[in-house]
């Protein structure tokens, strides 16, 4: 068990669910992201099989296997999928030096109905500036229903975010991000690792829930995003749905937003 | 005869209106003179399909609007408001 205080607070989980991702700037020691900058470099990261309990994937000598194990990190997972995650795959993402196209925009697998959601880790290494990239995410849209590249016709969109950012950046996302690698003009060939995980747990009140109370969870779940357009007030309906499932009460509700579409008069015993 | 080749430019608005806001955008470029690749830009080039048709582009595909499916009624997934522009330029 891990210490609470390595956890994510609810105000860090309400973000998640508003924006589909939380970041960590220049969050893992500096040796590890070089030992672990090196093995990418190597390609020598052994590549375990879907399903795979996750700590049983990489030896306590693997570099990208002791980030993983970081209190730090431990925290991140527990907090989203439970203490003994499976692990589902990685990927080296590499864009060589003077790449000049962007990645087409894309989710990751196909159309994913479910409440319960993986996560993704994407690991920035080294010192990732624009002109390297990085990645770039589109805060708030991993519940749009799509198919993998479906979404290949579009190039930018209000408030699309590349990750710039210094050595050691850990971003973690729903699984259902929109993202894509963005061109590389450097000498330097960059480098992301991405790791998907499954939880094995009911995703409920897993992070310290000392603030649950406290938090400012109705402003949060009702941010916009300015590409949503007319959308926003069903993204929100999406949010309140995925946050009842967080905590496990389904009369949870932002604003007025499901209960009055919950309220079913007709349905009610007559008065006598 | 001057040969011709066709600039694509797609908008993506706030809402059916013309006049709404534009929240996403591509280009698309028949003439070979650029290409246009995803995060390429940080604003977008016109506020509105009619501030872009009155430099001269044509909107040639408007988005049909359909009731959502039963059942589908609160799910998002694609940008729904699509128009589809055109330009055509000489190439040399």
């Amino acid at each position: 068990m891990i210490d609470k205080k390595h956890l994510l607070t609810t105000e860090q989980m309400a973000n998640f669910v508003a924006d589909g991702y939380l970041r960590f700037d220049a969050f893992i020691p500096d040796e590890l992201n070089k030992a672990a900058h090196a093995e990418m470099e190597d390609g020598m990261i052994v590549r375990g099989r879907g399903g795979t309990v996750l700590n049983d994937v990489w030896t306590d000598d693997s570099a990208v296997g002791k980030v993983f194990r970081l209190p730090e990190v431990q925290g991140i997972i527990q907090s989203l999928v439970g203490e003994d995650p499976l692990y589902d795959h990685h990927a080296v993402h590499i864009v060589r030096p003077q790449n000049e196209v962007g990645q087409i925009w894309h989710a990751d697998a196909i159309i994913d109905l479910r409440m319960h959601f993986d996560i993704q880790f994407f690991y920035f290494s080294h010192d990732t500036p624009r002109e390297m990239g990085g990645t770039m995410i589109l805060p708030g849209s991993h519940y749009r229903r799509v198919c993998e590249t479906d979404i290949a016709r579009y190039q930018n969109f209000l408030g699309q975010m590349p990750v710039v950012c210094e050595a050691g950046t850990l971003l973690v996302v729903h699984h259902g991000m929109w993202h894509c690698a963005q061109p590389n003009l450097t000498e330097q060939t960059r480098y992301m690792f991405k790791l998907r995980l499954n939880p094995t747990v009911r995703q409920r009140q897993l992070w310290n829930t000392e603030d649950l109370d406290a938090a400012p969870i109705h402003g949060i779940l009702g941010r916009n995003h300015r590409w949503y357009g007319n959308d926003v007030r069903l993204e929100i309906v999406n949010r309140i749905k995925q946050w009842r499932f967080l905590i496990g009460d389904d009369s949870f509700d932002v604003g007025y937003w499901l209960s009055r579409l919950e309220n079913m008069p007709e349905g009610a015993q007559e008065a006598a | 005869m001057p040969e011709l080749r066709q600039k694509l430019l797609v908008l993506h608005l706030h809402t059916p209106d013309l006049n709404s806001n534009v929240v996403a955008w591509a280009m698309y470029d028949g003439t070979g003179t650029k290409r246009h690749t995803t995060g390429d830009s940080e604003t977008p080039p016109y506020n509105s399909v009619v501030e872009a048709m009155r430099d001269g582009w044509r909107v040639i595909q408007f988005p049909q609007q359909f009731p959502a499916y039963p059942g589908m009624e609160y799910h998002t997934s694609y940008l729904r408001f699509e128009y589809v522009l055109e330009k055509l330029e000489e190439i040399q």
